[in-house]
């Protein structure tokens, strides 16, 4: 089942997940370059401005698909500015336009004919700190889903399930289902706005910075979560701890001053970086 | 697209414009009501308005002297009331904000601020109306007064609490007592906000009726006595309004004139003390 | 030597607030003490009794309690929707550059006297509001009305609701909105997944202008027509309670009379008050929320948009 994200209309009513129809797909040779089929993300010469402020410069990077890419560098350098214009949020902040291509399976995000909202339901987000609505656990995982019209209730009750199950949260909330979202634990809280992404059936998550308010118990089980999850989903995630991204993804993207400085397979920036800027950072000489 | 996501987006739409449609449907009447006093009104003024008494019923001529002079005498009453409880209020608010007493006070100036001009009037018959059983300017004066209280009160307090804690601090390791550190150094700090505040509360009772309707009543002489009835600029264009003569309703449309050109006098010059004073501070 | 100091200005500071303190419950007491007469003799058939007659001293306050009530029920109809249609737009749809002067536009309608809104209503807006009840064939058409009323007490009203909506729709977190966009909400579904987080605010904004409504003196009883009669008709004339009091209180030629009227004042003293009190819980409880939900994210100077 492919995707599209082109203005044509392709089916009436939201077509149930793919991990709901036991799809399941091999993994592609860990140390094999990127073969044309397997990059879900192809940026080329992006740049980011707010304003008449230049934050990003010329990125060029090619996300591979269902493998966690994560972005590192020092605050500030651009990797959450960058990462919200895959799912084009920065639309909604006035005086910030990017230029340049982003391409998700070929299609261009930026281009006339990509539906903004359609785009926004196919690319998941998670953001650094927690927001699930003020509603019960089970209206958050549904609103993705009622916003698109699904009104079954059984149906709704399925994904929900499954989505709270794929964020290891289920058992913690199977009898609450109708609690409010807000009397769970920060970690808690997470794993709901994960499951609440998921439930939309993404193909990709963007996760910006999603452990960093967590404490050590929470974040570890947030990272057992990318891992698992990677199996179905492309995954960017954004982070400042370099343990994080050394532990968690395949390709690791090092960023600095809103340039990609170095950008290969996690083994190969953490042990032997070709850039002498990534080695000073990884090992920790500054930022 | 999906048709979900076609209908969605025509939702959006639609409901977007209705806000809009919102907005105009609002400024319609602001705008009429600009117009009308405009129109009527400043083609209604002329110099007899601003100089003569009002004549006899039935009379054409005359003018609102007396009223413009009372407004003005009531207005200041109520500040001389209003000002020094208000301020001294919001300055025991600010600087013991936390006690049991503070709270009580600031729920009570709350409740104030909510009571309807009219009980606020009748409140003030009944405390210095009828024991003197007379109307006044005094009574019409503390009327006003009391409305402006609550205002005073919230806006003082807030900006009290907003001068760097620092300052104080300063001024106490100076040896300063707490009455003389507020004083000199923390109120002048936040002398432009209160300022405004008191301009802002000026303007709000400059255009009461309702409380002025037995206390201060009205007076067809021209009476500067504090406690005499006085004339004032709204009883007046009341007055008139409600009566049958031609004449009268285009004096009252004058008087409304002035009485807006009134209020803006006031918030603009609410808006320049703060900019004044807040350059003098800098320097 | 400074400990008295500081003693005396707590103490001198304090007693001015006491006075504020005092200055409510002197109204409450006065309004009470002023209409002990009339409390003594009517009691409780006061508030049931439709009849007004100072004439011969029989005194009900239904037709003014039902005036003022359906006039700001209606006004309240009327009103909320455009005042949260402004709020919304000035918060989330106008441009930057239109949000200052709409947001002083929207005061402007505070700012204006309640007298110089009668004298409008009058001259202009009763007119056409005859217009309005003659072509729906009403008879009579006065135009003095709980129409008239209703309408200009919802010009009235609006700028109050709105601009506390405006307040409590800034206050929503934006991370909210940020949330519902990522799932794929479009502007609306945004908009109210913020309107949902301060629904509490926002009944209490539609309670501040309730109680507005329920107060306003000068204009009401301009328009309205000032007949003690109960009916749902929009084009009878009608009472309010504070319009009573406005017209009848210097008229009143008897202590009876005078304590009904004040009793009257008495009711809508704590009607208000309890209306006020209430909407200012109800938009605290919302600040709090939106204050206690969300810790700001560590998002660098940079990455924070100008």
């Amino acid at each position: 089942m492919t995707s599209s994200l082109t203005t044509d209309v392709t089916r009436e009513s939201p077509s149930p997940p793919r991990f709901l129809a036991g799809e399941k797909v091999a993994k592609p040779d860990e140390g094999a370059t990127l073969a044309q089929s397997e990059i879900k993300i192809s940026v080329r010469d992006f740049d980011f401005f707010y304003g008449t402020a230049k934050v990003l410069h010329g990125i060029s990077l090619e996300i591979p698909a269902r493998k966690v890419t994560a972005l590192i560098g020092p605050s500030g350098c651009g990797k959450s500015t960058f990462i919200r214009s895959i799912n084009r949020m920065n639309d909604i902040i006035t005086d910030a336009r990017g230029k340049g291509t982003i391409l998700i399976d070929g299609q261009d995000v930026y281009g006339s004919n990509t539906d903004v909202v359609e785009l926004r339901r196919r690319v998941g987000m998670v953001f650094q700190k927690s927001n699930p609505f003020p509603k019960s656990i089970y209206d958050n995982v549904a609103y993705g889903l009622r916003i698109g019209g699904m009104r079954n209730k059984r149906q709704l009750d399925d994904i929900i399930e499954r989505s709270l199950t794929r964020a290891a949260l289920w058992h913690e909330v199977k009898d609450r289902l109708h609690a409010s979202a807000l009397a769970l634990s920060g970690g808690q809280q997470q794993r709901l706005c994960i499951a609440r992404a998921l439930a939309v059936d993404p193909e990709i998550l963007l996760m910006d910075e999603p452990a960093s308010a967590l404490d050590p118990i929470a974040t570890s089980k947030i990272e057992e979560l990318i891992y698992e999850l990677k199996d179905n989903y492309t995954i960017v995630i954004v982070t400042h701890n370099m343990q994080q991204a050394a532990r968690v993804s395949d390709r690791t993207a090092f960023f600095m001053l809103g340039r990609v400085v170095e950008y290969a397979e996690t083994n190969t920036i953490f042990m032997n970086p070709k850039e002498k800027m990534t080695e000073d950072y990884v090992t920790g000489r500054f930022g | 697209m999906t048709a979900n996501l076609r209908r969605r987006k025509v939702y959006s739409g639609l409901f977007e414009a209705l806000c809009a449609l919102a907005v105009i449907v609002a400024l319609i009447p602001l705008a009429m009501i600009l117009f009308y006093v405009v129109k009527e009104g400043f083609g209604a003024l002329n110099v007899d308005f601003f100089t003569h008494m009002p004549k006899p019923v039935g009379e054409s001529g005359g003018g609102m002297a007396n009223a413009i002079a009372g407004t003005f005498i009531l207005i200041c009453i109520a500040a001389a009331f209003a000002v020094p409880v208000g301020c001294l209020c919001g300055i025991h608010l600010s600087e013991y904000p936390g006690t049991k007493f503070s709270s009580i006070v600031r729920f009570s100036a709350d409740v104030l601020n909510g009571v309807p001009s009219i009980v606020v009037g009748i409140f003030a018959y009944g405390i210095l109306v009828l024991p003197v059983k007379r109307f006044s300017a005094i009574a019409g004066g503390v009327a006003l007064g009391l409305l402006m209280i609550p205002i005073v009160v919230r806006t003082t307090e807030e900006l009290l609490r907003l001068v760097p804690g620092g300052l104080r601090e300063g001024a106490l390791a100076l040896g300063a007592t707490r009455g003389r550190a507020v004083f000199s150094v923390i109120v002048p700090a936040a002398l432009p906000g209160i300022l405004t505040g008191i301009l802002v509360a000026l303007a709000r009772v400059a255009g009461e009726t309702a409380p002025l309707l037995f206390t201060a009543f009205n007076n067809r002489f021209w009476s500067t006595s504090l406690t005499q009835p006085i004339a004032s600029l709204t009883v007046q264009v009341f007055t008139y309004a409600i009566s049958p003569y031609d004449d009268w309703h285009r004096q009252a449309w004058a008087g409304a004139f002035l009485l807006v050109m009134m209020i803006l006098a006031l918030s603009i010059l609410a808006r320049l003390a703060v900019r004044r004073l807040e350059r003098m501070n800098r320097s | 030597m400074k400990r008295s100091d500081d003693r005396s200005f707590r103490i001198g500071t304090g007693a001015f607030a006491a006075l504020v303190l005092l200055i409510v419950a002197g109204i409450a007491f006065e309004l009470t003490r002023q209409s002990t007469l009339s409390i003594t003799k009517f009691g409780l058939k006061f508030w049931t009794t439709k009849v007004w007659d100072p004439v011969s001293g029989d005194f009900g306050a239904l037709p003014f309690i039902w005036g003022t009530l359906y006039s700001a029920i209606l006004a309240l109809l009327i009103a909320t929707p455009i005042a949260l249609g402004i709020a919304i737009f000035i918060s989330e749809l106008s441009p930057r550059v239109l949000r200052q002067p709409l947001a002083y536009l929207t005061e402007l309608l505070a700012a204006i006297p309640s007298i110089v809104y009668g004298l409008w209503g009058i001259f202009v807006l009763v007119p056409i509001v005859r217009k309005i009840e003659i072509a729906m064939g009403a008879k009579p058409a006065l135009g003095v009305g709980m129409m008239a009323a209703a309408l200009i007490l919802a010009v009235m009203v609006i700028p109050f609701t709105s601009s506390v909506a405006r307040e409590i729709l800034k206050n929503v977190p934006a991370t909210q909105r940020e949330a519902a966009y990522a799932l794929g909400a479009t502007r609306w579904e945004a908009i109210k997944v913020a309107i949902g987080f301060g629904r509490t605010g926002i009944i209490g904004a539609v309670m501040l202008g309730f109680g507005r409504a329920l107060g306003e003196t000068m204009a009401v009883t301009m328009v309205i027509g000032n007949s003690p009669q109960i009916s749902a008709s929009l084009f009878k004339p009608q009472y309010t309670m504070a319009a009573v009091i406005a017209n009848e209180f210097t008229e009143a030629a008897d202590e009876l009379y005078l304590h009904a009227l004040i009793e009257i004042g008495l009711l809508l003293f704590i009607i208000t008050v309890g209306v006020n009190l209430l909407s200012r819980l109800l938009i605290w409880s919302t600040k709090r929320r939106a204050i206690t939900t969300v810790v700001m994210p560590m998002v660098s100077a940079e990455e924070v948009p100008a």
